[in-house]
């Protein structure tokens, strides 16, 4: 009753919206890369939206599925294939027990995500089910999926209102660069207005140092006052702390939680998704942009994943008009 | 509220600058500061993350904007903060000292010219501050290290460290919460689990309270460590005020 992983991929791994609460006594928040692509994930299944999901980067899983359920895959196109054939992406899938989905490589993004209607059993560790590698703990017993696991579901759930209206449009992830908006600070007064000026006008290189802790960029040098070291404090999801080579890293999920580096500025939470999606050599600018457009942003992408959950909610084009039909009918048949 | 700078860190956090040094001072204002925002309570807080001087928060912008959640912390930070000026707790942990437990226990004496009897001596004999907690889960930086027994790191770290080993890294002591690498100079071990993930709280200690190690021997050891292993162990917290 669940899914067999018959190949794991490069890095599979159980998340969420990640372990908060936490960060004081040191854990990292952990949790989804792109959330939006997680969020899509589930609301096209009717989940919760912190329900936990698969997370696949660059190389993706071989499933195996051994009860009836219904599934939607986002992120990235990892060219997926159900029993051989190729299988609908941002669309909810029913999938009958003895399915095969096979996901290949990366064609587009690096960051893959499917959905389980039925609920992965996952233990929840200390408020979350997202996986912490570095502690061992949470997802599938603390670690990234190998071949042969098995997770069962947690309840049966083969049926979903509005079936067929359950599709969305694709989200692209074909380009190679992109603009970052970034909101300034909390240590931007440490860099020289030259430093600023470089970070903001430049262009930087995606390196093979990209994991869920973080992204290594290569680029121009950017100039700090008098060093980049500070008292060590805490980091947040997209800080990018430039150390003394003067180079940008920017923190993502598996961040350690407190740091020693200025932090130029953070990335505004709608474009950590294009960042995280993007795969080395690819390249990356910078766009600063006040807190409260960061903020507008965000909750605009809010409203727009609203208006997609009352989207699917609704009688497709295609049922209407056998309605509309079989009520002409029905009146014939009265009169 | 003199000193103390609100900064914004991304759409959805802050950061709350005490100071730009290492004090005690400073440490518990933050304290204070975290304190006070629990028993406030201010809806949409995701988390914080206390460090040496500054306080950084999560926030939730779907629920709060950065313009109240900056007003509010403002009329937070003008509050009188307690400072519990003098109350302290205290945890003891219970540390075995050399012998296979601290490999690097000669060394440690020889290189404070002292003898091992010595350096236990001077590192038992100090409650250290829990600046803040952070690098692993559990992981302390202790502030209070006499100067006598500063150690540097191991040229070559460790690949693996066991869980409970307690070390001198430069100017820093501390124990390894899990099983880790590492470059610190081990000096013994503890059977405490300070970070345990099936306890209640699986963190033992928290940032403002202190640690005090307390020497035992290796039978001593084995009677905790045979009590922790059936979670009954407590240890033993003193509440000075």
């Amino acid at each position: 009753m669940g899914i067999r992983i018959l190949k794991a991929g490069m890095l599979t791994t159980v998340q969420d919206l990640g372990r908060n609460g936490y960060q004081s006594q040191g854990f990292p928040v952990s949790g989804v890369m792109d959330h939006r692509s997680f969020m899509i994930a589930n609301l096209l299944v009717d989940n919760p939206e912190n329900e936990a999901v698969l997370e696949f980067t660059l190389i993706g899983p071989t499933l195996e599925f051994t009860a009836d359920t219904i599934i939607a895959i986002t992120g990235g196109d990892f060219q997926p294939q159900l029993n051989g054939k190729p299988a609908p992406m941002y669309t909810a899938i029913y999938i009958h027990k003895g399915d095969t989905l096979k996901f290949g490589s990366a064609r587009t993004g690096s960051r893959g995500y499917i959905s389980f209607s039925s609920y992965l059993q996952i233990p929840v560790v200390m408020g979350s089910r997202c996986t912490n590698m570095k502690a061992s703990i949470g997802g599938f017993k603390g670690r990234k999926l190998q071949d042969g696991d098995y997770i069962g579901f947690r309840i049966k759930r083969r049926y979903l209102p509005f079936f067929l209206s359950r599709k969305l449009e694709l989200d692209e992830f074909d380009q190679e660069e992109a603009t970052l908006r970034v909101v300034m600070g909390p240590q931007d007064k440490k860099f020289t207005k030259e430093g600023i000026a470089t970070f903001l006008n430049s262009e930087y290189t995606v390196t093979s140092e990209f994991d869920r802790m973080g992204c290594r960029l290569e680029g121009p040098y950017i100039a700090s006052k008098d060093g980049s070291d500070i008292i060590s404090d805490g980091i947040c999801m997209g800080s990018i702390q430039v150390p003394s080579h003067g180079k940008p890293i920017i923190l993502l999920s598996d961040r350690q939680t407190t740091g020693g580096y200025a932090k130029i500025a953070t990335v505004a939470t709608v474009d950590i998704p294009k960042l995280v999606q993007r795969k080395t050599d690819h390249k990356i600018r910078f766009k600063a942009i006040t807190v409260q457009e960061a903020q507008d942003l965000y909750l605009k992408e809010i409203k727009e994943l609203n208006k997609m959950r009352k989207q699917i909610h609704r009688p497709c084009k295609e049922v209407l008009e056998c309605r509309q039909t079989a009520r002409r009918v029905r009146r014939l048949f009265e009169a | 509220m003199q000193n103390i700078k609100i900064l914004t860190a991304g759409d959805s956090s802050l950061l709350i600058e005490f100071g730009s040094e290492i004090s005690p001072e400073i440490n518990r204002k933050i304290a204070g500061t975290v304190q006070l925002m629990r028993e406030q309570h201010i809806e949409g807080i995701v988390d914080t993350i206390p460090t040496y001087c500054s306080l950084l928060i999560n926030y939730d912008p779907r629920v709060i904007r950065y313009e109240e959640m900056k007003n509010r912390l403002e009329a937070l930070l003008r509050l009188d903060i307690k400072l519990d000026s003098g109350n302290r707790t205290i945890v003891e942990i219970p540390v075995c000292y050399g012998g296979e437990f601290g490999p690097d226990m000669a060394f440690i004496a020889e290189h404070a010219g002292l003898s091992e009897q010595e350096v236990i001596k001077i590192h038992s004999s100090k409650d250290y501050l829990i600046y803040m907690l952070g690098f692993l889960p559990g992981f302390t930086y202790l502030g209070g290290l006499d100067e006598r027994i500063f150690t540097p790191r191991l040229a070559n770290p460790r690949l693996e460290i066991p869980a409970g080993s307690v070390g001198i890294g430069g100017s820093q002591t501390g124990i390894y919460p899990m099983d880790s690498p590492g470059g610190w100079q081990l000096m013994g071990k503890t059977p405490v689990k300070t970070y345990d993930p099936n306890r209640k709280e699986p963190i033992l200690v928290e940032a403002g309270q202190y640690i005090r190690f307390v020497p035992i021997d290796r039978a001593e050891y084995d009677r905790i460590r045979d009590l922790v292993e059936r979670g009954e162990y407590e240890c033993v917290i003193h509440r000075e005020v």
